[in-house]
């Protein structure tokens, strides 16, 4: 966001001296991106359409045609048997309590590795960052067999645990960088009037890096509302199911006819949509510093 | 421990007084690592060195898995699908991803405002929130064979003899899930290159333009090379990504038809979950493991190169 300001005026000057040749052309350039764009969208809408569609339209009009009227039996019919309420409420509760925990885990190790520079902490950095990188298909076994033989098989909380550790140790690499540029003016400051290392971590450390912490916070809501392939194998109760892994498993059993499926694709697309829209600017501004990912 | 260093400098002493303690909020954070990362990879290395069901008493084999993988002709085609998704989630999204970025920073945006551009931006980033499984769902139903999305559309502008079991015919099917993959990865590179554009001295592009350089030579003399960076983080981060492609393969395809689609990541599950060998399952895991590891690795020491120079 601050290079977008910066930069805006400095471009401002270039504009006018810019010479307006093949004005036509531009037009062109646009309409070519507007196209593209138009067909990146297209299998939302046709979703959308065909989630709206009455199964008796569908066999006889096909996936193409506009509904002739909002039916809305397909998406609540679909809603009731797989219980999405409870599997958006599983979906949050994991998510959200990832979010927060990851966090916390996250500026108590950058703490100790931006600020307190223990030794080796080069190192420790390089774990934690491999360690988000890791393939989980490497993990996914030993997870199975581990959470089975201390009885949290099948439990939120083993996924909670786990991708806490996974996107904490993300948000270590990312969060040890920004503090190691921490003013250390106002950590001896603080520490001259008396106030141990806890204290100046909560109310020095935290309130100042406080933007940084929401951008890691709402990615790691996403990443972990978005995963997979260990939630699908952790998790096999319909109590305990996140969204897309209720999704992605009854596609894969391809029991479901056309207009049921979009049905459950809008379902899915729906929260991820609305999240993109709720967090869009923190988004823009995280995406580049997550790009290590 | 303090007192011989002490001797240093006095303030290397008065912060190692408080190492100790410094050291104590790093603890939940390396027992958590150690517990669910260290422990499940040391004993993924050890059970790909058996034979085991998953239940009893895993057998030990040597380096048997191993011999079987290199020598089975079946895992290096596993390795050949990853590398066509390497092209679909790496290569083409950079390359498309780079005009795409070019023409909405350096077109769009000057001519008709940065409001239109990022509206353009927003559409094309759109598939990349949406979870990888609800991606593939989308795409399954759009690729139905008979009167799919696409085949109905294909009959309707005449095209009708094209219609094609997309994802189920063996010679199709790895293109057609390479062709999801393009639409899900795009938005990507897009958005990190038309941030990386705002980094860039627009002195360069008014230099050029004074110059009379054409567009093309633009993006190829001025913005290729200023995105240096961006562009290497893009084609590392995604070619990692790619060798983890579970979600996708699981809902579009299930690795097939046959093992047309399979790839390392789906085919170590598969071992796991559906064939009981979890051994040899191990094995490939541990095989991806040490690949992903070697490009993480490269990857962040050629990064640490860049920034020190």
């Amino acid at each position: 966001m601050t290079t977008l300001t910066r930069s805006a005026p400095a471009t401002t000057p270039g504009k006018t001296v810019t010479p307006r040749r093949r004005d036509p052309g531009r037009w062109v350039v646009l309409a070519v991106l507007i196209v593209f764009a138009a067909a990146m969208l297209v299998p939302f809408v046709i979703i959308a359409l065909n989630a709206v569609k009455s199964p008796d339209q569908y066999s006889s009009d096909g996936p193409l045609s506009v509904p002739h009227e909002l039916y809305t039996r397909g998406v609540a019919d679909f809603w009731n048997r797989v219980d999405f309420g409870r599997k958006l409420l599983n979906s949050l509760v994991i998510s959200g309590s990832v979010a927060v925990l990851a966090v916390v885990l996250s500026v108590l190790n950058a703490y100790a590795i931006g600020i307190g520079r223990i030794r080796g902490r080069t190192w420790v950095l390089v774990a934690f960052l491999l360690a988000n990188m890791l393939p989980q298909e490497g993990l996914v076994y030993p997870l199975f067999y581990l959470t089975n033989l201390v009885h949290l098989y099948d439990t939120q909380l083993a996924v909670i645990i786990i991708f806490t550790v996974i996107q904490g140790a993300f948000g270590t690499y990312l969060l040890s960088s920004v503090l190691s540029t921490f003013p250390r003016e106002l950590i001896e400051a603080a520490r001259i009037d008396g106030a141990g290392k806890l204290r100046i971590l909560l109310r020095v450390v935290v309130p100042i890096v406080r933007p940084t912490l929401t951008v890691l916070f709402v990615f790691f809501f996403i990443w972990t509302w978005n995963e997979f392939f260990l939630p699908m194998v952790l998790l096999i109760s319909n109590d305990t199911q996140t969204v897309p892994v209720a999704l992605g498993v009854l596609q894969g059993q391809r029991m479901m006819d056309a207009t049921t499926t979009s049905a459950s694709a809008l379902l899915g697309i729906l929260p991820a949509a609305a999240f993109f829209l709720i967090f869009q600017r923190t988004l823009s501004r995280g995406i580049t510093a997550g790009a290590v990912k | 421990m303090t007192a011989v260093r002490a001797g240093r400098s006095g303030r290397r002493a008065a912060r190692d007084r408080t190492d100790g303690s410094y050291a104590l909020f790093l603890l939940p954070g390396v027992l958590l690592v150690v517990a669910v990362i260290a422990v499940p990879l040391v004993m993924n290395i050890a059970t790909s060195f058996t034979e085991w069901p998953g239940v009893g008493q895993p057998v030990w084999v040597g380096f048997g898995n191993y011999r079987t993988l290199f020598t089975d002709g079946g895992f290096w085609a596993l390795f050949g699908h990853n590398a066509v998704l390497v092209v679909a989630m790496s290569l083409v999204p950079t390359v498309l991803g780079m005009v795409l970025a070019f023409a909405l920073f350096d077109f769009i945006g000057r001519r008709f405002g940065p409001r239109s551009a990022s509206v353009l931006r927003a559409c094309i980033y759109l598939p990349q929130v949406l979870p990888a499984a609800v991606a593939g769902i989308v795409w399954s139903w759009i690729l139905t064979p008979g009167n799919g999305a696409l085949n109905q559309f294909l009959a309707d502008i005449g095209l009708g003899g094209l219609a094609h079991d997309w994802l189920g015919d063996p010679d199709t099917a790895l293109y057609a899930v390479a062709g999801v993959l393009v639409w899900i990865q795009i938005g990507y590179p897009v958005i990190i290159f038309m941030a990386g554009m705002q980094r860039v001295d627009p002195g360069l592009y008014e230099a050029a333009e004074i110059d009379g350089a054409s567009w093309p030579r633009r993006l190829w003399h001025v913005t290729i090379p200023q995105l240096r960076p961006e562009i290497f983080v893009v084609l590392a981060t995604t070619t990692i990504a790619s060798l983890k492609t579970f979600d996708k393969i699981y809902v579009l395809t299930r690795g097939g038809p046959g093992d047309a689609t399979n790839v390392p990541s789906y085919a170590s599950w598969q071992n796991f979950f559906e064939k009981s060998q979890v051994g040899y399952g191990s094995a490939i895991a541990t095989v991806l493991t040490i690949l992903v590891l070697a490009l993480s690795i490269g990857f962040l020491r050629a990064q640490r190169r860049a920034e020190d120079a």
